[in-house]
């Protein structure tokens, strides 16, 4: 009996190795496939910004910073929104409203990217462009706020994000807010404290899974693709602007995989696609890390 | 430093903390409002039967509609849930069943990780290991890449449904002197099953959803295909093209295909969250 329970074991196993196994060859696979692209640019590839496939000059500086612009940006906006409504429906909504709260956020990041950006296309960027022309001119001498006004571009794009960002790191900080020990609140209503100062007591308590929490909507931001192809104006340029039509890295994947016509093209688009990879096992790692140390057993399984 | 201030100004920073967050829960839903709301306006008027019978007719020609792309992604999603099911499930038992072993961990660890990893790297990999190889796009490369994306979902829902079974039942099937693997067939796992089926099905919900690990998998297909080796088309790619288009035709289409998936997502939203609701209330039962 112990022989087939040892089959057994071995034979579920073997399953979920299967998830191991996946996610190493991801890594050797992606190495392997912009290896030409890594030995001819070598760390130039970061450095420059010239993308001229024509003439088989790759420098992917434009994309990284605009995969990282328009995540901070969304992280920027969403995240005293996310904040807000974890602390709303953890502390202090009426238990009624939680659920269908719960669901309700929970929808925002069921909704396909796909019709996010369908959406942006035709509803917000005509607006974005409408706040952008109707803004007063003197404004235009801000370096943030310069440029003609398309519509599309890094604003566009950090809005769209922002929206799906928020419930991935509000369902987070919501489960983190949850292991607050309750008499922590009570001491702190205990000593006179209004409202806000024992919901700031318990923030600071959950801090370091708050962080965390933060970080998981950063690594979504990072990866996203189809809503922010169709929205950021996809121009590879290395602009301060929010106005500016720009591009990430997951962005030129989609738009240039196909047409890759040469070996050395299609490694740098490639080599784009591991650096991804790389990023966001490192932010989501660390991001686990900080929500496993707030006592949580299973933080990444949110909103999924 | 609050110690300084009066009582009075306490009380209200402590309201105005609480109406901004109320505040930040209806900014959330303004957006989820103004997506449904034009996404069933917009599709609503462009859906017709029309849409689900014909396959896409050449620009100008009236009636076309994404029949091929319904087919295609129906077809996709069953290759992915056929590659991801049995992974997913089985992994999930091991985890609950050796859930203190360290390899485990690393499972765990390497679910969470394929979980975050985002979905256009995982179809740059489906084209390294499905589409260079043969040297053409297909379907079963796009399942592929849509089956790696459910794995870490399906085993890690199976995972948490299989801890909430009670012991009891695993000890009692286990001194009856059922072998592991029994107990886990029998017992176990049909205890769980509704949940596991809920999980499957967003799953599933999630990936039909997908675009970017699709475009150089299973491509795009103007014709009706009903091969899995050959370029397929999905109602998302469908979409994406028809949504950069600069035809008024196909924006309207565009529109339809949305409000077709979001009513998926939705109904699929719905029944898990039901599911799942009487799942606990039996439970606690």
């Amino acid at each position: 009996m112990r022989s087939r329970d040892l089959g057994f074991r071995l034979g579920v196993g073997l399953f979920a190795a299967a998830l191991v196994l996946i996610v190493a060859a991801i890594g050797y696979e992606l190495t392997r496939q912009s290896w030409l692209s890594i030995r001819q640019f070598g760390l130039d590839f970061w450095r420059t910004s010239t993308w001229d496939p024509v003439a088989g000059e790759f420098g992917a500086l434009p994309f990284i910073w605009g995969t990282l612009y328009s995540s901070l940006l969304a992280l920027a906006i969403s995240t005293p929104v996310a904040l807000g409504i974890a602390v709303f429906i953890s502390e202090l909504s009426p238990p009624r409203l939680r659920t269908p709260l719960i669901f309700i956020t929970e929808l925002l990041a069921a909704i396909p990217s796909i019709v996010y950006g369908l959406w942006g296309i035709f509803v917000l960027v005509p607006f974005v462009r409408l706040l952008e022309t109707s803004m007063p001119d003197a404004l235009r001498e801000f370096p943030l706020l310069s440029g003609p006004p398309l519509g599309v571009g890094m604003l566009s794009a950090g809005l769209i994000l922002a929206v799906m960002v928020v419930p991935f790191t509000s369902a987070v900080a919501r489960e983190v807010l949850k292991t607050v020990p309750l008499a922590q609140r009570e001491a702190a209503y205990a000593l006179g404290a209004t409202r806000f100062e024992a919901i700031r007591a318990a923030m600071f308590y959950a801090r370091t899974g708050i962080v965390g929490a933060i970080m998981l909507g950063f690594g979504r931001a990072l990866g996203e693709t189809m809503a922010v192809t169709m929205v950021i104006g996809n121009n590879p340029q290395v602009a301060a602007s929010l106005f500016a039509p720009q591009h990430t890295m997951s962005a030129v994947i989609a738009n240039e995989f196909t047409e890759a016509a040469d070996a050395l093209y299609l490694a740098a688009l490639v080599e784009i696609g591991l650096v991804l990879f790389i990023i966001t096992l490192l932010v989501n790692g660390l991001s686990r890390g900080l929500i496993w140390t707030m006592g949580r057993q299973q933080p990444s399984r949110t909103a999924a | 430093m609050t110690s300084q201030r009066t009582v009075a100004a306490r009380k209200v920073l402590s309201s105005l903390f609480v109406g901004a967050c109320a505040l930040s829960v209806i900014v959330a839903l303004v957006p989820l409002a103004f997506i449904l709301f034009f996404v069933v306006s917009q599709g609503f008027q462009s859906l017709t039967l029309d849409f689900f019978l014909n396959d896409p007719r050449p620009v100008g020609e009236a009636g076309g509609g994404m029949r091929n792309a319904i087919v295609g992604t129906l077809m996709l999603t069953g290759l992915a849930a056929t590659i991801a099911v049995p992974i997913g499930v089985l992994s999930g038992v091991y985890l609950s069943e050796y859930r203190g072993t360290r390899f485990a961990s690393v499972v765990r660890f390497a679910a969470d990780t394929l979980n975050g990893v985002p979905s256009i790297v995982i179809g740059v990999f489906a084209y390294g290991v499905a589409v260079l190889p043969f040297k053409h796009f297909s379907a079963l490369a796009g399942g592929l890449a849509l089956g790696i994306m459910m794995i870490p979902i399906i085993a890690r829902t199976t995972e948490e449904l299989l801890l909430l079974v009670p012991n009891a039942l695993r000890e009692g099937a286990l001194a009856l002197g059922a072998t592991r693997a029994r107990a886990v067939a029998t017992v176990i796992v049909p205890a769980a099953l509704p949940g596991i089926i809920t999980g499957i099905v967003l799953a599933l919900a999630r990936v039909a959803g997908e675009t970017a690990p699709l475009l150089f998998t299973s491509f795009n297909n103007r014709f009706f295909s009903s091969s899995f080796t050959e370029p397929i088309s999905s109602v998302t790619v469908q979409l994406f093209t028809y949504a950069i288009s600069p035809y008024e035709d196909w924006h309207r289409q565009a529109w339809a295909g949305a409000l077709v998936l979001v009513t998926i997502v939705l109904v699929c939203s719905v029944a898990a969250r039901l599911a799942t609701a009487r799942l606990t209330q039996l439970r606690e039962q």
